[in-house]
């Protein structure tokens, strides 16, 4: 069996599957935030803080920045392997935008810990 | 030479008449789901900066509103929300014919073409709904 050591899943069924479960749990983040900020319109500090605070939103956000990491690790490596042939410097390109994803879901943790 | 080299090399026959050729709608629905996709790698960058700031305090959240003022802001807000609107219409047409529908080359023109349309009202409701 090929194997790639870049890519997220343990295959490319794999990846299929996890692409698609966390490209759903980001629509439904994405449908909800929106739904949220037209029916709170105008929006306060209060509404939002508020929102962020309580605990469900906290587990979505980060539900949904893992989700960000799986669907961004995938998508990167299929970009990466159709347009960047030489391999040292699309294992570098990989690394950086996992690293980039990464980040951003620090990031997260540390902003929804705080409200 | 090899054979199968051979056979790459012999004459063929060439059309790159590009009054004429261009790529199917399903094609241009691929590429742009690409496309918005890098894009949103680096907007999700910039929507986390914005919710540390409008969740920091008050005066933060009063701050992000007033940037929301400016057109810089204003317009790239639009292109985060125009190519995520673009990118999940796209992803869930990709859904669909995951479950076998739209597979054919008739279908398959029309859902595209459906999801450009609809991407193009979300983009223009969103220009709307920021301005």
């Amino acid at each position: 069996m090929v194997t790639n050591a870049a890519s997220f899943g343990r295959s490319g069924v794999h990846d299929y599957i996890l692409i698609r479960a966390s490209g759903i749990i980001l629509a439904c983040y994405t449908l909800f935030l929106l739904g949220f900020v037209l029916t709170s319109s105008p929006l306060t500090y209060d509404a939002w803080q508020g929102l962020f605070s309580a605990l469900p939103m906290k587990v979505f956000t980060l539900l949904a920045l893992v989700a960000v990491l799986v669907h961004a690790w995938i998508g990167v490596w299929q970009v990466l392997t159709d347009y960047i042939k030489p391999l040292m410097l699309r294992g570098f390109l990989q690394f950086v935008f996992v690293v980039l994803v990464l980040v951003y879901l620090l990031a997260g943790i540390s902003i929804v810990w705080e409200v | 030479m090899e054979l199968s080299e051979l056979n790459v090399k012999k004459q063929r026959p060439v059309h790159l008449d590009l009054q004429t050729i261009h790529f199917p709608a399903t094609a241009i629905a691929s590429i742009l789901h690409r496309v918005s996709g890098v894009i949103m790698l680096f907007a999700v960058g910039i929507l986390i900066w914005l919710l540390n700031e409008s969740l920091s305090s008050p005066e933060g959240f009063a701050q992000v509103q007033q940037w929301f003022d400016s057109i810089i802001l204003k317009f790239i807000v639009w292109g985060i929300l125009t190519a995520l609107g673009y990118h999940l219409l796209a992803g869930i047409r990709h859904l669909i014919m995951d479950s076998g529908r739209w597979e054919e080359f008739d279908s398959g023109n029309k859902s595209a073409k459906a999801v450009f349309v609809i991407a193009i009202i979300f983009s223009v409701l969103v220009g709307a709904w920021l301005w």
